[in-house]
C-alpha cells in the first residue's frame, strides 16, 4: 500500500469526518503544549472505537508509514508533535467511561477522557490522586503516555503507581492486554515498562485505574518566607518530623508577584518565597501534626503562616499556585517553561546557581516549584519579537537543566522527553544505557513506527534477534546510527 | 561465582552467554524454589553488599544487591525511615526481593517493590552494564527499566543496584482485629475499612479451618486513638498496641515449609470465595484484602493444582514449584521478544518463565 492508498484505507476506516486531510484543518495539529515545534502530518485520523485505532495502527504497519498518537494535546515536551510524512492518530473521540467498580476501586476508561472526568466519575467518596494542572483538559490517555504526575505526588505518587492494567494496540497492529483489574498479572512488568514509553511502544485504547478514598479531612495553609532558602528549610524541617503534606508547592518572589497581578489571591508582594502546605487524612492525623507544620515554618523564618479557615480560602490559595503558568504572561510576551527535578535538599545551591544564570543572561526566571520530591519548574522569561532571544533563553534553560542533573537529579520530572529534552538524555545516560532502552522498544516496535525520533538522542534502528551485529542498510548509507 | 564488583559480573555473564552456559542469579538464596528454580551457574551477589547512600532528608537510599534488607533497614530505622517493603524471610536480599517482586503487609499503604524502586543498574548476558531511573523520586527520563526487572525472576540479567525511595518510620502504631469465622462477614468489614478514608497501613485478612480475622493496622501520630475506632459490625473486635509479633505471623503466612503457596491475584470482591476455596483444599490463607491478592499455604502440590483450577479464571501461581505460567497469547509472544532482546544469549535462568 502506497501513501495515497493508506489514506484511502483511512478513510475507509474512520469515515470521511474522522479523517482529516486538508492542509488548513491539519494545522490544528501541528504543535502540542510545546509551541516552539510544529510540523503538519500528511493526515490526522480521528477513529471513533477501539477497533478503529487497531485498524488504522494495522493500515499504517501495512504501508510501513510512521505514526504518531495525540490525546488532548497539552503535552509540554513535544511528545505528540507530528511526523510530516506520517499519520496522526487522534484520540479525542474515545471519551467514554467504560465501568466504575468502586467496590474493587477501578475505574475503566477509554483514553480521551480528562483526567478530572476520572475522579468526578468516582466522586465524591473516591478520587484519582495524580492532578497534573491542566487536568481539566488533558487525556488519561496522555497521562499514561507521559507518566504525568502533578502537585500530590509527594504523598500519593505518580501515574504509574494507579494504573493496574491497559489495553493496548501494538506498532505491528496486534492487540494487547497488559496488566487487568488484579495485580500483579503473571510475567514480565511490561505494564510498568509501558506507562511512560510517550507514545513510542504503542497506543492504548482502554485503561483500568486504581481510585482512592478521598481524604477525611483537609488543612491547608500558606508560609511566607523572606527568601526560598527559609522556605526550602521549613521544607526540610517538615519532612525530617516525619510528616508527609499531601502537597508542598513553593514560589518565588517572581512567581509570587505575576500570580498576585493574575488572581489577586492576597498573597504577600514583600515575600521572597511563598510554601503552600496541605496535609490530607484521617481528621485526628491532621489535627494531630498540624500545629507541628504551622511551629516548623515559623521557627524557619516565616514572616507570616496564613491558615485556610474555609474551602473558599483554601480554593484562593490554590489558585495562586495553579495560576502560575499562565500569569507569567504578565511580566513577559514569552517564556519557556522548563521541568527538571533535583534531590530537594541541593535546592538552595540550585536556587543560587539559577539566579546567578538569570543574571548573566539578563532574562527574568520565575520558580515553581513541587517542593516534597523536588521537582522545579523555572520559568524562563524572554522576549519573543527579538532575534535570537528565544535561542538564549532555551541555552539558558539547558545550562538549569544540566545543573539539575550534576545536582543528583533528572531532566524531566513529569513533562517528558518528547523532542524538547532528547538531547539531554546523553546527560543522564551512557550509551549502554540508551542501549538499553532500545532494546525494549525494539521488542515492542521492531519497525520504529510509533513515535520516532522521540526520547531517544539519536535515530536508532533495531537489529535482528538473537545474533551478533549486522549493519542496517540505512547504517550503511549514513543515515541513521545505532549506537 | 561471587563477584565483587558490577564489571566482574558483566564479565562473568558474558563469558557464560558466549559459551552458552546457564547462569542462575542468587541473593540470600530464600526463594530458591520460585519460578521453577532451574539449573545453572549460581552467581551470587553475596559481596555486593555495600549500603551506597541513604540521603536522608531526600528520603532515598542506593543499594547494592547483595544488601539483606534486614540491615539496610537498620540503618534507615536510626533516621527514622523505612524502606516500606516488608516480605517475609529475615536473610532475604534487596536484589532477590525486587527480582522476585516480593512484599509483605506493607503494601497495602506504600505499594510494592515496583512502585518503590526508583532507580536500577543491571548486568546482561552480552556483558552490558545499563542503568535506568534515578536517585529522585519524580523523573520520567528514558523507558522505566527498573519495573521491567522487577518480579523478572532474573531471567532478563543480573541486578547489581537500586534507588529506592524511603518512607518516615512512624512514631506509633496500633491495629485493630476483627475475628470471625463467617467468609463473607469478614470480608464484607476488609471491604468496608478499605473504602473508608482511614488511611490504614496495612489491611490484610488471615483464614485458617473456618475461623479467621481481619487486622486493620493504623500508624502516624494519632495511630492508637485510630485503631481505638475502627468498627467492624458482626466480628469480634480487639484492639492490640504491641502488635508486631501478630503482623510477623502474616508475614510468615506467606510462606510454608512443608507443602506449597500458592499466590492468587484476585480483587476484594472475590475474597469470600477465596477463604471458601482454600478450606476445601486445607489451605491456610493470609492476604491484602484490599488489593485482592492471597498467599494460601496448602498441603502438596496436588492442592495447589486443585486450587489454582478453582480460583481460576483469577491468575495465580504456585511460589514453590511449577514456574511462572503465562497464557499463551499476545502478551506472553511480547514477553518472549523483550526476553530474546535483553538476554541475547538466552541464558539467563532459562525455562523459568
Amino acid at each position: 500500500m502506497d501513501a495515497d492508498g493508506l489514506i484511502g484505507r483511512l478513510a475507509e476506516i474512520c469515515g470521511p469526518e474522522g479523517t482529516v486531510t486538508h492542509p488548513h484543518q491539519l494545522r490544528t495539529y501541528e504543535s502540542d503544549g510545546l509551541l516552539q515545534y510544529k510540523s503538519v502530518p500528511r493526515a490526522a485520523a480521528l477513529p471513533g472505537s477501539a477497533e478503529e485505532v487497531r485498524d488504522v495502527v494495522r493500515a499504517c504497519h501495512e504501508a510501513g508509514v510512521p505514526w504518531v498518537a495525540r490525546g488532548a494535546g497539552t503535552g509540554l515536551s513535544g511528545g505528540a508533535l507530528p511526523r510530516e510524512e506520517g499519520i496522526l492518530i487522534v484520540l479525542s473521540r474515545l471519551t467514554r467511561i467504560l465501568e466504575v467498580d468502586l467496590e474493587n476501586q477501578r475505574v475503566v476508561a477509554e483514553p480521551g477522557v480528562t483526567n478530572l472526568e476520572i475522579s468526578k466519575a468516582v466522586g465524591p467518596t473516591h478520587f484519582y490522586p495524580p492532578d497534573p494542572s491542566s487536568q481539566v483538559v488533558c487525556s488519561i490517555g496522555g497521562n499514561v503516555a507521559e507518566n504525568s504526575g502533578g502537585a500530590h505526588c509527594f504523598k500519593y505518587g505518580f501515574t504509574t503507581n494507579y494504573v493496574t492494567g491497559l489495553e493496548v494496540v501494538l506498532p505491528d497492529g496486534e492487540v494487547v492486554m497488559l496488566g487487568g483489574k488484579e495485580l500483579d498479572a503473571p510475567g514480565y512488568d511490561l505494564l510498568g515498562a509501558f506507562v511512560g514509553s510517550e507514545g513510542t511502544l504503542g497506543v492504548v485504547t482502554k485503561i483500568v485505574l486504581r481510585v482512592v478514598p478521598t481524604p477525611e479531612s483537609v488543612r491547608t495553609l500558606v508560609g511566607f518566607f523572606r527568601e526560598t532558602d527559609d522556605a526550602g528549610d521549613a521544607v526540610t524541617a517538615i519532612v525530617a518530623a516525619g510528616i508527609v503534606p499531601g502537597a508542598i508547592e513553593m514560589m518565588d518572589r517572581v512567581a509570587i508577584q505575576a500570580t498576585e497581578a493574575a488572581t489577586h489571591a492576597g498573597y504577600r508582594l514583600d515575600a521572597g518565597a511563598a510554601l503552600l502546605v496541605e496535609l490530607d487524612g484521617p481528621e485526628v492525623e491532621c489535627d494531630a501534626v498540624f500545629d507541628d507544620v504551622v511551629r516548623l515554618c515559623r521557627e524557619a523564618g516565616a514572616i507570616e503562616v496564613r491558615i485556610a479557615g474555609d474551602e473558599a480560602e483554601r480554593e484562593l490559595f490554590w489558585k495562586a499556585r495553579r495560576a502560575a503558568f499562565g500569569a507569567m504572561g504578565r511580566i513577559s510576551t514569552t517564556y519557556y517553561v522548563q521541568d527538571s527535578v533535583i534531590p530537594r535538599t541541593r535546592l538552595g545551591e540550585v536556587l543560587r546557581l539559577i539566579d546567578e544564570l538569570s543574571a548573566e543572561y539578563g532574562m527574568t526566571v520565575a520558580n515553581v516549584f513541587h517542593a516534597g520530591d523536588g521537582n522545579l519548574h523555572p520559568l524562563v522569561c524572554y522576549d519573543g519579537r527579538q532575534e535570537g532571544e528565544a535561542e538564549r533563553a532555551e541555552e539558558l534553560a539547558g545550562r538549569i537543566v544540566k545543573a539539575c542533573v550534576d545536582a543528583g537529579g533528572s531532566i524531566t520530572g513529569e513533562h517528558g522527553v518528547g523532542v524538547d529534552k532528547k538531547r539531554y538524555m546523553p546527560s543522564m545516560f551512557s550509551e549502554p544505557d540508551l542501549d538499553a532502552f532500545q532494546r525494549l522498544r525494539c521488542s515492542f516496535d521492531p519497525g520504529g513506527l510509533a513515535n520516532p525520533g522521540k526520547v531517544m538522542p539519536t535515530p536508532r534502528l533495531c537489529g535482528e534477534v538473537p545474533g551478533p551485529y549486522r549493519q542496517h542498510p540505512l547504517e550503511r548509507a549514513g543515515v541513521a546510527e545505532r549506537m | 561465582m561471587t563477584p565483587e564488583s558490577y564489571e566482574e559480573v558483566a564479565e562473568l555473564l558474558r563469558e557464560s552467554g558466549e559459551a552458552g552456559r546457564a547462569v542462575r542469579p542468587v541473593g540470600a538464596g530464600t526463594k530458591l524454589g520460585w519460578a521453577g528454580g532451574g539449573g545453572g551457574d549460581e552467581l551470587s551477589t553475596a559481596r555486593l553488599d555495600r549500603i551506597l547512600e541513604h540521603n536522608v532528608g531526600d528520603l532515598t537510599a542506593v543499594l547494592q544487591a547483595g544488601v539483606p534488607l534486614a540491615r539496610a533497614q537498620e540503618a534507615f530505622a536510626a533516621a527514622w525511615q523505612m524502606l516500606a517493603l516488608d516480605p517475609p524471610g529475615e536473610a532475604a536480599t534487596i536484589g532477590g526481593i525486587v527480582a522476585s517482586g516480593d512484599s509483605g503487609p506493607l503494601r497495602h499503604r506504600y505499594g510494592g517493590p515496583r512502585d518503590l524502586v526508583i532507580g536500577i543498574a543491571v548486568a546482561l548476558s552480552d556483558g552490558t552494564i545499563a542503568r535506568a531511573g534515578g536517585k529522585v523520586i519524580k523523573n520520567v527520563a528514558g523507558y522505566d527499566l527498573a519495573k521491567l526487572f522487577t518480579g523478572s525472576f532474573g531471567t532478563l540479567g543480573v541486578i547489581l543496584e537500586v534507588a529506592v525511595r524511603l518512607h518516615p518510620l512512624p512514631r506509633a502504631r496500633a491495629t485493630a482485629v476483627g475475628h470471625g469465622d463467617d467468609p463473607d462477614a469478614l470480608a464484607q468489614a476488609a471491604s468496608a475499612l478499605a473504602q473508608a478514608p482511614l488511611e490504614l497501613e496495612s489491611l490484610d485478612i488471615r483464614w485458617k479451618d473456618g475461623k479467621g480475622a481481619v487486622l486493620a493496622r493504623a500508624a502516624g501520630a494519632a495511630a492508637q486513638e485510630r485503631a481505638g475506632a475502627i468498627a467492624m459490625p458482626g466480628l469480634e473486635l480487639e484492639v492490640m498496641e504491641d502488635d508486631d509479633a501478630l503482623w510477623a505471623r502474616q508475614r510468615a503466612g506467606q510462606r510454608s515449609t512443608e507443602g506449597a503457596v500458592v499466590k492468587v491475584s484476585g480483587l476484594q470482591s472475590g475474597l469470600a470465595s477465596v477463604l471458601r476455596d482454600a478450606d476445601r483444599v486445607g489451605g491456610a490463607v493470609v492476604g491484602r484484602a484490599a488489593l485482592g491478592l492471597s498467599w494460601i499455604a496448602v498441603p502438596d502440590q496436588d492442592a495447589a493444582q486443585e486450587l489454582r483450577r478453582a480460583l481460576a479464571p483469577a491468575p495465580s501461581v504456585v511460589l514453590d514449584g511449577g514456574g511462572v505460567t503465562v497464557d499463551e497469547g499476545p502478551a506472553l509472544e511480547l514477553m518472549r521478544r523483550v526476553k530474546a532482546r535483553f538476554d541475547v544469549y538466552g541464558v539467563m535462568n532459562p525455562g523459568v518463565l
